[in-house]
């Protein structure tokens, strides 16, 4: 059961990722971002079910469309704005851009631009949970791995899901199906679109729930998350979502069946998450307005922010291609 | 009676890996192995990390499914995680299946997050025979020295072996460890005792000579040898370089050899076409165009997948070695 404060949470969160995607979005449009931006439309809920589940210590491996995980996780908006804009201020100093954010201080690990490559490496991150045990309160480690539909279909999904298994690593796959792979609709790229049950053929815990409603998506990863910190091994959850907009930020979508995305437009999570609370009277309409004045503000500021930025510097150029002492210069790079 | 350790022990190749490999595992928890087969009673196809499972649990040394990229996608995961992780890939063909985990992930890892995520992980793969054919026999390591992030390591002695392992177990950043076949079974030498490092990114210069540099590293370091042997028996003085490593890459040892020599052969089982010898050779004609005596040579293997006839010329001999030698001289 979730709480009025935890409830407000997902709010603002959902609110924080509808305006951040869409204002990155029209900046793109406009040319002002010269960046591949990949929107998050319709996965708010799923974040910010996210944000509310999982707990300080578990660690996230993520994809290019993160900027709703980045925000679950508890990076710093003005931060990653800055990232997306390759600016010094950025989360990786400018140098990963939107498809590779990345936050250690958060314990958000890495994020991949290749599909489906981060779910092995969030087995890695499980074996070394596995291996570090419980902490000294007693409680050991999760790590969630995201991906979309698409993923599924690729070998290093296959091949972490067995491994995950085989092991029973505290990892929560969970998979954010928004029902496209890039410009391809799932029954058109899958011969069974039944991705639980064919998680579940793995050897592991598999749920489907409702990823436009951010409530019960909550308690299925609050679950699968407890499972995984009490050694109970993995669970793989599919969310069931829409991508309410093109695959990347400039692209074409006509393609789309307009009553399709007609439908999913009416369970957009934010306004649907805003008239459930008003007529269930969870949360007020002033507390509601006044989350979402705030998130207007806090996007604008990060978005200022960012673009004041400085460049990266051209001296850092070569900086982190391998530890600092190791020398370049047989391969070109003169000091 | 003192009793004295000895400074030095002759041992193979495999018995340098395995001794590298227990004393890594010994010295830090953090040291893990993973791979197909790497467990105890089979101790690695190869039995490179034969009795360490015993000695230290398979959750240390895991053996995984047969699945490459999961191997490499854990270790990259691993090393994430505060671990120190050795992966082994059976035969270096085998990277292939492997390439988006090392290429797009291990190599690009630290640059991409701006310094914060490191990935000290060292992969071990082998390569050098032809029983198998041209699947399982491929030096590929021009690939990845053209991947900028991870280093690259053949060593041609066992003691290097032994050292350079070590090294590449210590080292902060991805490195790829490349074992020939021949090498570990049959290359005997004198190995220090106990914990021993060689740097990465240091050639070793193994015959000092004044006339012709042979610049080259793993198994074809003995070809080097007996042909720098044959034609000091003729009167030639030859020096031979062994890289030891290709990334870093020591080109101040091999500049200032060819400044001597002012001339060189680059010499390796790789192909010639885009080899590593490439790059050397356009190295030491930018550096010493003006004081070459001869265009530098290249001697590789051919444009062709790797024979498996052995009736079929492949690798370089020492034969290809001399002849190489007495063109540069005019003879």
């Amino acid at each position: 059961m979730l709480t009025t404060s935890e409830l407000q949470d997902m709010y603002r969160l959902m609110a924080l990722i509808t305006a951040t995607s869409n204002r990155a979005c029209a900046e793109v449009k406009a040319g002002s971002l010269q960046s591949a931006f990949y929107p998050v439309r319709g996965l708010e809920g799923v974040c910010a079910a996210l944000g509310v589940a999982k707990q300080p210590g578990d660690q996230l491996v993520s994809t290019y469309r993160s900027l709703g995980d980045a925000l679950a996780w508890g990076s710093d908006l003005r931060r990653v704005i800055a990232e997306i804009y390759g600016r010094a201020d950025g989360v990786c100093g400018g140098k990963g851009g939107p498809m590779h954010l990345h936050d250690t201080s958060v314990g958000y690990m890495t994020s991949t631009g290749i599909v489906g490559s981060g779910i092995p490496i969030a087995v890695g991150l499980g074996i070394a949970a596995q291996l570090d045990g419980p902490n000294s309160n007693g409680t050991g480690r999760a790590v969630v791995t995201t991906f979309g539909d698409g993923a599924t279909s690729i070998g290093a999904f296959h091949e972490g899901m067995n491994m995950a298994a085989l092991w029973k690593l505290p990892v929560l796959f969970l998979c954010q199906n928004n029902q496209w792979g890039e410009h391809t609709p799932i029954a058109e790229y899958a011969g069974s679109t039944d991705l639980a049950g064919r998680a579940a053929s793995y050897g592991m815990t598999a749920v489907k729930v409702d990823g436009f409603d951010p409530v019960a998506t909550a308690d299925v990863l609050r679950e699968a998350l407890e499972r995984a910190r009490s050694d109970g091994g993995p669970t793989f959850v599919e969310a069931m979502t829409y991508r309410l907009t093109g695959h990347s930020g400039s692209a074409d979508y006509s393609y789309m069946p307009a009553e399709e995305l007609a439908a999913a437009l009416e369970r957009d999570p934010v306004p649907s998450f805003r008239r459930a609370m008003l007529t269930s009277g969870q949360i007020s309409e002033a507390d509601l307005d006044s989350i979402e004045a705030s998130v207007a503000a806090t996007v604008d500021d990060a978005f200022t922010f960012a673009q004041a930025s400085p460049e990266v510097e051209g001296h850092l150029r070569y900086r982190d291609v391998f530890a600092e002492g190791a020398s370049l210069a047989g391969m070109g790079v003169r000091a | 009676m003192n009793e004295q350790t000895p400074l030095t022990e002759t041992m193979t190749m495999a018995a340098a890996l395995n001794s590298a490999l227990h004393l890594a595992m010994d010295a830090d928890s953090k040291v893990l192995l993973l791979g197909e087969d790497v467990a105890d009673p089979i101790g690695g196809v190869l039995k490179i990390s034969k009795g360490l499972s015993t000695k230290y649990g398979r959750d240390r040394v895991r053996p995984t499914p047969i699945a490459e990229s999961g191997i490499i996608g854990a270790a990259v995961g691993l090393a994430l995680g505060g671990y120190k992780p050795i992966a082994e890939i059976m035969f270096m063909d085998f990277t292939t299946v492997c390439l988006d985990q090392i290429v797009n992930h291990a190599a690009k890892l630290r640059y991409m997050s701006g310094g914060h995520t490191a990935v000290p992980l060292t992969i071990r793969t082998g390569v050098g025979t032809r029983r198998f054919g041209a699947q399982h026999a491929q030096n590929l390591e021009a690939w990845f020295m053209h991947t900028p992030g991870i280093k690259v390591v053949v060593p041609a002695t066992a003691a290097d072996a032994k050292g350079l392992l070590m090294s590449c177990i210590d080292d902060p950043d991805p490195c790829l460890f490349i074992e020939h076949f021949d090498l570990v079974f049959t290359q005997k030498d004198e190995v220090p005792v106990g914990e021993h490092r060689v740097p990465l990114g240091q050639a070793a210069i193994r015959r000092p000579g004044d006339q012709v540099t042979v610049i080259t590293y793993g198994t074809q370091v003995r070809t080097a040898m007996a042909a720098a042997q044959e034609l000091a028996e003729q009167g030639i003085s030859v020096e031979v370089i062994d890289l030891r490593t290709l990334v870093p890459l020591d080109m101040d040892t091999v500049l200032e050899s060819v400044e001597k020599t002012r001339r060189a052969v680059v010499l390796h089982d790789a192909h010639t076409f885009c080899g590593p010898g490439a790059e050397l050779a356009a190295q030491i004609t930018e550096n010493l165009w003006g004081e070459l005596l001869a265009p530098v040579l290249r001697l590789g293997a051919g444009y062709s997948p790797v024979p498996f006839a052995a009736g079929l010329d492949f690798h370089p001999t020492a034969d290809d070695v001399v002849a190489a030698v007495g063109q540069l001289l005019g003879r």
